[in-house]
């Protein structure tokens, strides 16, 4: 049985990992850091199958590289052995991993919100498609929708748009005076106000709307039409994908096993990025939506305190304050109107594992009772879709994570190779 | 033009760019992953390996994610999920 | 005159017995702290099965596989039930010979049973592993969803009537009167306490020497593998593994379910009220399954859990009125087959409640034998 030890154990590799592995390695730590993925960069420089990867990710592995952080790409954590002792499944088997400190940077996951249609193939992810897309899927020429809420879909759309889709519009539900009071306050960004401007200035020609949302899809197998509420009036389109996600939802999963506190859905850090159980950090989304400059910073604090250095560095502090004023800012404008609850109709599907509609839950008060009764959340994603949407839906508080924290082999779950030997003997012995 | 590899799906051979996931490769050819358990043709959502929605047979081991699985020559895909 | 009841509890023991009293003509009203199936039953297995460890479990057991196979056609898709069967795996020659005796103890008392040389277990169960000696089907074994079982029991209990109050804890009750959390103080007639192990600490004036043990199981629940497993299987060693008096242990018990999904049990901890999945205790339940099973290593878990049984000293449960309380009884200490003997323990107290002839001698279930408990503790 494969085991590893390292002084830092990172885990997800997107830029508050990376930034993380890279500061506790120059601190002069042994660091493992692994993500699910075949490479570093997590979601947001995930690299198109057929390129290199962007600038930053680039940067910070090569730095990571260069102090000898050991990357165990594909390798999914799912448990916790022990205090500072993970379990991860990785394409050669289970391995044990020990850790002196752990740095959680387990990123977020977007919000899906159930609509008549949403099931149909062809509806994506906002984040989904854009990851589809650079593993391969096609989107040149075709007709895409992006719908939704937050700064995502501007991203995404200009993404697509620069891969030659047709995007026919972005339909935002915040209020546009919310999203122009955010747009105002990015004055206090320079760099972020520069990224809007330029994100903006590639949009040009697509119609943008606020205080919109997807209404119905419709298609026979496929989808091929939506329509979309703006303000008071309906439009209808005719389209081959819709990229549409309501937000970021912090993965907390592991934070949760580990002991650790969760606030208001999010990892409760210190300055230090130390959550509330010792040797353990936490940087990045996971801690708070606060985006990719925020993740950075936080990686940074956290990996050098994982290693073992004292305060955080003043500047790195004066940043991240000014980031998290941002990111309660972006949580501000972006939070969602109470009229998204009423898309879900009585028989729209919330759980897609197990095909449970809205109208079978809401009869139960509470959520693991109506997680029994219907097995809403007890498929293979283990609520990952449906929580956060019911969270919104009916107050429900998300899945309690448990081992393991995705579906693994059963042959994962045996930690101790005396009871496989055990087991064996049993036979002969009886 | 890239180099492109055999992905057989369901017994139909398809030649697809090698470095593509199993489930863009589908999705490119308008194939749904997996039948829900209600009976719904189901399209990956999340590409991330979250949704559990773009799950096919691969290579004989059920409950695949096909988005976390690049195309290689002869591998064989089921969409019966 | 019939009595009003209360019910304390609405597991799988008290919904059952609401029911039963409700269809009885009683007006019935049942009190769960949080909601139904909330607690043991929520993470139970759900097997319907006949065992034999004593006389009594085996009346018991055979009363209420009868009562639940009553209702098969009727409620059979809503319980998601499974005819599956058990087969009792025998390892070994020493205990096919426990399975041959098992099956003609069986056979004396009405209950069908196979006895399966090793051929026919393969043949039975391919995925089982090669050499294991044979085994014991029992094909009247079912497996059910216990929170569908009591979600229908307690619609039926509704149905004549009765009134369920869940998030609604009691504080104590005694003969006849139930008292709230929020100080509202209940009259009835009859009181009956199926709260599994909150049992003994709801009671006004305790009853000498009542103990319940927790015993605390895992499970693990794989995907979807239509047609993996065919049987409900257990190790006939399982009370050697399972009933020991190591603090520990695991036994290899599995039951295919009507999703496809197979339900991977099982583990006993005495000494501990800890809620959470123990990875050491998770790891040795399942190598146990993987020496039966050996491609089950190869399937995908989605999820584990654990419970806590309600045991008692003696491995048989509490069913009956409290000696020197009048107007309270007992349901409880079913440890790991509440659902299996909950229409029998519901006969049971009707005919104690409303005094009529009971469908099997109660007096290894009544609570007075409590009494010898204390050298016990």
């Amino acid at each position: 049985m494969t085991e590893l030890s390292a002084d830092v154990v990172v885990v997800g590799a997107g830029p508050a990992g990376l930034a993380a592995a890279v500061a506790a390695a120059e601190a002069g730590a042994h660091v493992i850091l692994t993500d699910e993925q075949p490479a570093p960069g997590g979601q947001i420089w995930r690299q198109p199958w057929d390129a290199q990867p962007p600038a930053p990710s680039r940067e910070l592995w090569r730095r990571a590289e260069h102090r000898g952080v050991r990357l165990l790409p594909e390798t999914a954590v799912f448990g916790v052995q022990e205090a500072r002792c993970l379990r991860a499944a990785s394409p050669g088997g289970a391995v044990t991993i020990r850790a002196g400190a752990i740095v959680l940077a387990t990123g977020a996951l977007e919000r899906m919100l159930p609509f008549p249609g949403w099931t149909l193939p062809g509806v994506f992810a906002a984040g989904g498609i854009q990851a589809l897309a650079k593993s391969g899927l096609e989107v040149a020429g075709k007709r895409i929708v992006v719908a939704g809420s937050g700064p995502l879909l501007l991203a995404v759309a200009a993404f697509l748009k620069r891969q030659g889709a047709v995007v026919l519009g972005i339909f935002e539900q915040a209020e546009a005076m919310a999203v122009a009071r955010f747009a105002g306050s990015l004055l206090l960004h320079p760099g972020k106000l520069r990224q809007a401007a330029a994100l903006l200035g590639e949009l040009t020609g697509i119609p943008g709307h606020h205080s919109a949302w997807p209404v119905r899809a419709e298609g026979t197998g496929w989808l091929e039409r939506l329509t979309v509420r703006v303000g008071d009036q309906e439009q209808s389109f005719e389209l081959d994908f819709l990229a549409c996600s309501f937000g970021l939802v912090p993965v907390t999963g592991l934070a949760e096993l580990l002991g650790c506190r969760v606030e208001s859905g999010a990892v409760v850090v210190d300055r230090q990025q130390r959550t509330t159980v010792p040797a353990v950090f936490a940087a990045g989304e996971a801690t708070g939506i606060g985006g990719v400059d925020s993740a950075v910073i936080e990686g940074a604090i956290a990996g050098a305190a994982a290693a073992g250095s004292m305060d955080p560095a003043p500047s790195l502090d004066r940043r991240r304050n000014r980031e998290q004023a941002f990111a309660r800012r972006l949580a501000l404008a972006f939070r969602l109107r109470p009229e998204l609850k009423a898309l879900c109709e009585a028989d729209t599907i919330v759980c897609r594992c197990e095909d449970v509609r809205f109208g079978a839950l809401i009869r139960y008060g509470d959520a693991r009772e109506a997680r029994l009764a219907t097995r809403c959340g007890m498929g293979p994603c283990q609520g990952r879709m449906c929580g956060p949407a019911l969270n919104f839906l009916r107050g429900w508080p998300l899945p309690r994570p448990a081992l393991p924290l995705i579906p693994v082999t059963a042959r994962a779950l045996v930690t101790d190779a005396t009871d496989r030997t055990a087991s064996a003997t049993f036979f002969r012995e009886s | 033009m890239p180099e492109m590899v055999r992905l057989v799906v369901d017994g139909l051979e398809l030649q697809v760019p090698a470095g593509i996931t199993v489930a863009a490769a589908l999705l490119n050819r308008r194939l749904v992953a997996r039948r829900s358990v209600g009976g719904e043709p189901r399209a990956p959502l999340c590409g991330m390996g979250s949704c559990f929605e773009c799950r096919a047979t691969v290579d004989g081991r059920p409950h695949t994610r096909t988005c976390m699985v690049r195309v290689r020559n002869g591998l064989d895909v089921r969409t019966d999920d | 005159m019939l009595p009003d009841v209360i019910v304390v509890g609405a597991g799988i023991v008290g919904a059952a017995v609401a029911e039963a009293l409700a269809v009885a003509g009683c007006r019935v009203r049942v009190l769960e702290s949080a909601w139904p199936g909330s607690g043991s039953t929520g993470a139970a297995m759900g097997h319907l099965l006949v065992l034999d460890d004593s006389e009594a479990q085996w009346r018991l057991t055979r009363l209420s596989r009868d009562l639940w196979d009553a209702r098969a056609d009727q409620w059979g898709a809503a319980l998601e039930w499974e005819s599956c069967g058990t087969v009792w795996v025998a390892a070994d020659g020493e205990e096919l010979e426990l399975a041959r005796r098992r099956g003609a103890w069986f056979a004396e008392r009405g209950v069908a049973s196979e006895l399966l040389d090793q051929v026919a277990l393969r043949a039975a169960e391919p995925n089982l592993a090669a050499g294991l000696a044979g085994g014991l089907r029992v094909p009247g074994d079912s497996v059910i969803y216990p929170p569908a079982a009591v979600r229908l029991l307690l619609e039926g209990a509704v149905r004549h009537g009765a009134t369920i109050a869940a998030g609604t804890p009691v504080k104590r009750a005694g003969g006849g009167w139930v008292e709230l959390t929020n100080g509202d103080r209940l009259p009835a007639g009859a009181v009956i306490i199926a709260a599994g192990l909150a049992t003994p600490e709801l009671l006004a004036t305790p009853v000498e020497g009542l103990a319940l043990i927790p015993k605390k199981g895992h499970l693990a629940i794989t995907d979807r593998y239509p047609g993996w497993l065919r049987h409900q299987l257990v190790e006939l060693s399982y009370l050697k593994s399972a009933h020991g008096s190591a603090p520990s242990s695991v036994a290899f018990n599995v039951q295919p379910r009507a999703t496809g999904q197979i339900l991977i049990g099982s583990s006993r901890q005495l000494d501990t009220l800890d809620p959470t999945v123990e990875p050491a205790t998770l790891s040795r339940m399942l190598a146990r399954a993987a020496t039966y099973l050996p491609r089950l290593e190869t399937l995908t878990i989605l999820r584990t859990w654990v419970g806590f049984r309600p045991a008692t000293p003696d491995n048989l449960p509490l069913i009956g009125p409290v000696p020197g309380q009048p107007r309270l009884w007992l349901a409880t200490g079913h440890e790991g087959i509440g659902v299996a003997t909950a229409l029998g323990t519901a006969a049971l107290i009707r005919a104690s409640v409303l005094g009529e002839a009971p469908p099997l001698d109660p007096t290894p279930y009544a609570v007075d034998r409590v009494v010898g408990w204390m050298a016990h503790a």
